[in-house]
């Protein structure tokens, strides 16, 4: 056992280090910091600064724009890339598609859409979850009817990130309504101009809009857009959502909002002092520390473990469920900072921009009673907790 | 000892429960926020008719008498209603000041007025610095004449872009926390030097900031006697944490239903949700969360007219702090069990959540009062 990284792993995060201190823009940086909304250019302009320098893709396969790197590496980048903070690279392409098209599509397929998938050329969205199939993903509804070398898709998608911007959509759909509802599940990619997509906002209870509902009624999608074989989507999902679980501990980014609570509960007085000064409101900033570095060493032994393996592991759900209590835990804390400013409705209702108007109280205080609400997804997405839970019941104690 | 309602209470109880059935379903509420002000003086007509602005005054200022225990069953259904118009800012905190230190001049100017409906009031107290130091005012109020000029900066003024008139807490002498050397001043919001900036709050009601640059009020404007406003400032504070904890109650209440409403009807791996016991156990600790916030609201409630300052104070806080954790709990459970809808405005529950959290940001937070509770020694005296 031994902690330490090697001096080659501690060169290799310093340059890390220093390439975001470089080139990540101070625009994107602050309203990460504030904790502002994205807009798209900034997640375009961010991935192709990442991809100048080599980096957009790291785990892909070095012929794709991989790095090669170890997995000791990838968690250092991806460490470093969060607490700078940097925005992540969407996820839709680089983290979900890519790797799936690496694993399971043509030469066509991948020569036609990873580069633009490295250089967000392509903006991609995940369409998978369906009003009726949620935890249970596989009783999706959508449907695709081969026909002239063509498939028509009809149904609808919902909570569709970031649709609004997205130039591609890959799906589940359902090819064979006979089979068991697993085996008959066709993974598709669709342009997302195609006649018949509508795609509508669902605002959030943060008032933002990231998430929309898609329909599809009589698209036309060429056969050619078929992923691997047809009825074998579900494989295919589920080796993509093996992948998405990775890096779903976001400690790094945990860490740059726990340096945001110190310096606000620095600036917010509470009773003529400081509330950083009340021993009380530390011991609870501490405990929220000890858990996240207790998250961190969990998240470096499943990395050196997969170092030396190469099999999803299912303590991943493990960083799952306390990565996310503990990102909304720093958001509850920051709540209690901003304390009676939390009030005020101070962030724009529509896309990424911000709020114009004179602040009321602390001019951070705005974006932090949002972000609150807004990170309630995190125990709910990418297989909620309960799912999580369930997944740790069935496979590591076998009940 | 009895907890029961009262036949009258009962009745008063039912007529609320059923203006909010008739009047405010959620599309309605969603119009209403739309509406000058952020709520509906239709709505706010109908308050009146039941006799509900009136509720706490005396009979000669159009009131009926009641007390917290009416004020408790009124804010429960506003809870449960989610409903917007400014009852809270109006009859409890501005009527509560007139009702406990204004003169019968006043009073009978005001009160009426208020029980009529024509007439709303905020009150401008809290100022950018005082986080939750009820004591932290640094407006002034200088003598002038019979009369007195104030000048300062009130926050987060709740409903306070359509109130017509304010009170106004302001400093005649001491430091800026000092509870010695307060004022409360009658102030109409058209007056020469006020200026209101309105804006929307994150749970769909509204506020303002309130900037009062030489502003003249005659003598007879003064609730109390200037200089000693603070134990009333304490007196309505209590009434009104005792209000939200009854809010929240209300709202916390519908959360619950709302979601094992949802949990028996939502399927998934073509069972329903309701049936997954990890989820019957979470709707279970909602249960336990609830009925512990609701014994605490009622606690409030039957201590808010206690007049040992000490007692009255230690359980407010511990209500507080219960309806505080019991809120955050029972508001992320329900998000959670309702999945992705939970997270949308389309859906109730996230309103309520979002309320919620805001009353436990009024009036000092779960932690503040925890805090107040340690250093007072306890609920529990020492052997
Ligand atoms: C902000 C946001 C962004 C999203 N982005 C995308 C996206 O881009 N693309 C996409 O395809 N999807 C996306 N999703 C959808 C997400 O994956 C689903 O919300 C999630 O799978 C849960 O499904 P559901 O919302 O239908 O809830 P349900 O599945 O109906 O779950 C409701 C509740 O029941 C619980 N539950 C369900 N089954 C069980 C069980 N067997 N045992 C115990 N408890 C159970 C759940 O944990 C939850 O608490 C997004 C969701 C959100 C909130």
């Amino acid at each position: 056992m031994d902690l330490r990284f090697t001096p080659e792993e501690t060169a290799f995060r310093d340059e890390v280090r220093l390439f975001m201190k470089e080139k990540l823009p101070a625009t994107i940086r602050t309203k990460l910091i504030e904790g502002h909304r994205l807009g798209k250019d900034d997640l375009v302009t961010w991935q192709r600064i990442l991809n100048a320098r080599g980096w957009a893709v790291p785990h892909w396969p070095k012929e794709w724009g991989g790095t090669g790197w170890s997995a000791v590496q990838m968690y250092l980048f991806r460490d470093e890339m969060q607490q700078a903070p940097a925005p992540e690279p969407l996820p839709f392409g680089t983290n979900m598609l890519g790797p799936v098209l690496i694993a399971f599509g043509n030469e066509a397929q991948k020569k036609r859409f990873l580069p633009r998938i490295a250089n967000l050329d392509d903006w991609w969205c995940q369409g998978f979850s369906e009003p009726g199939a949620g935890s249970d993903l596989a009783s999706l509804k959508t449907s695709a009817k081969r026909a002239n070398g063509h498939y028509i898709v009809n149904g609808q998608k919902t909570w569709t990130t970031l649709a609004q911007f997205a130039d591609w959509i890959f799906c589940l759909v359902r090819t064979d309504s006979a089979a068991k509802k697993q085996e008959g599940i066709s993974f598709l990619l669709i342009d997302m101009k195609s006649p018949g997509i509508t795609v509508r906002p669902i605002q959030t209870i943060d008032g933002g809009h990231e998430v929309n509902e898609v329909f599809f009624d009589d698209v036309k999608v060429p056969a050619e857009n078929l992923v691997g074989e047809e009825n074998k989507g579900w494989n295919y999902a589920k080796f993509l959502l093996g992948n998405e679980r990775t890096g779903i501990a976001r400690v790094g980014a945990s860490k740059a909002r726990i340096r945001r609570l110190k310096e606000l509960a620095a600036l917010e007085q509470a009773g003529g002092k400081p509330l950083i000064a009340d021993e009380r409101f530390r011991a609870k900033i501490a405990a929220a520390e000890v858990e996240l570095k207790a998250l961190e060493m969990t998240e470096l032994r499943v990395v050196a473990a997969r170092a030396r393996s190469n099999k999803p592991d299912p303590a991943s759900s493990i960083l799952k469920i306390k990565g996310s209590e503990i990102q909304q835990l720093i958001t509850e804390l920051l709540l209690e900072v901003v304390g009676p400013y939390a009030l005020p409705d101070q962030t724009p209702h529509n896309e990424s921009d911000r709020w114009n108007e004179p602040p009321v109280g602390p001019e951070w205080a705005g974006p932090l009673a949002p972000q609150y609400f807004n990170y309630r997804k995190t125990t709910i997405y990418g297989g909620s907790n309960e799912i999580q839970k369930n997944i740790i019941c069935k496979a590591i104690l076998g009940l | 000892m009895d907890f029961a309602l009262n036949d009258e209470q009962r009745l008063l109880q039912h007529s609320v429960e059923r203006l909010f059935a008739d009047r405010y379903p959620f599309d309605a509420r969603k119009r209403y926020t739309q509406e000058p002000g952020g709520w509906s003086r239709e709505v706010w007509r109908q308050y009146a008719e039941l006799g509900l602005l009136g509720l706490p005054f005396a009979e000669q200022h159009g009131g009926i008498g009641g007390g917290a225990v009416e004020t408790m069953i009124v804010m429960e259904q506003i809870g449960r209603a989610l409903a917007l118009e400014p009852y809270l800012a109006t009859v409890v905190l501005a009527g509560g000041l007139l009702q406990l230190g204004g003169d019968k001049k006043l009073q009978a100017e005001i009160l009426p007025k208020i029980a009529g409906g024509a007439l709303t009031v905020g009150f401008a107290h809290t100022e950018r610095q005082a986080r939750y130091d009820l004591a932290e005012v640094v407006a002034t109020a200088r003598r002038d004449g019979a009369g007195f000029v104030l000048d300062g900066a009130k926050s987060l003024v709740l409903q306070g872009d359509s109130a017509k008139k304010f009170i106004v807490s302001a400093r005649l002498s001491g430091q800026h926390n000092d509870q010695v050397g307060l004022g409360l001043f009658v102030v109409d919001a058209g007056a020469a030097g006020v200026t209101i900036r309105g804006y929307g709050t994150v749970d769909g009601q509204r506020a303002a900031e309130i900037q009062l640059s030489g502003v003249r009020v005659e003598a007879g404007a003064a609730i109390g006697e200037p200089g000693n406003a603070y134990p009333l400032i304490e007196r309505v504070a209590d009434q009104a944490m005792a209000a939200l904890c009854a809010e929240a109650v209300g709202a916390m209440a519908a959360m619950q239903e709302t979601t094992v409403d949802y949990m028996k009807t939502r399927k998934q791996f073509g069972l329903t949700i309701g049936s997954f016991q990890a989820l019957q156990h979470r709707a279970a600790e909602m249960v336990v969360a609830l009925e512990q916030a609701r014994s605490m609201a009622m606690l409030a409630t039957m201590m808010a007219a206690t007049d040992d300052a000490r007692e009255r104070r230690q359980a407010i806080s511990a209500a507080k702090v219960q309806i505080g954790r019991s809120g955050r709990s029972i508001g992320q459970a329900a998000i959670q069990i309702h999945g992705g809808i939970g997270m949308t405005m389309e859906a109730k529950v996230g309103h309520y959540f979002k309320r919620v959290t805001m009353i436990d940001t009024m009036f000092g937070d779960a932690d503040y009062h925890l805090g107040l509770i340690a250093a007072g020694g306890g609920l529990i005296s020492a052997a």
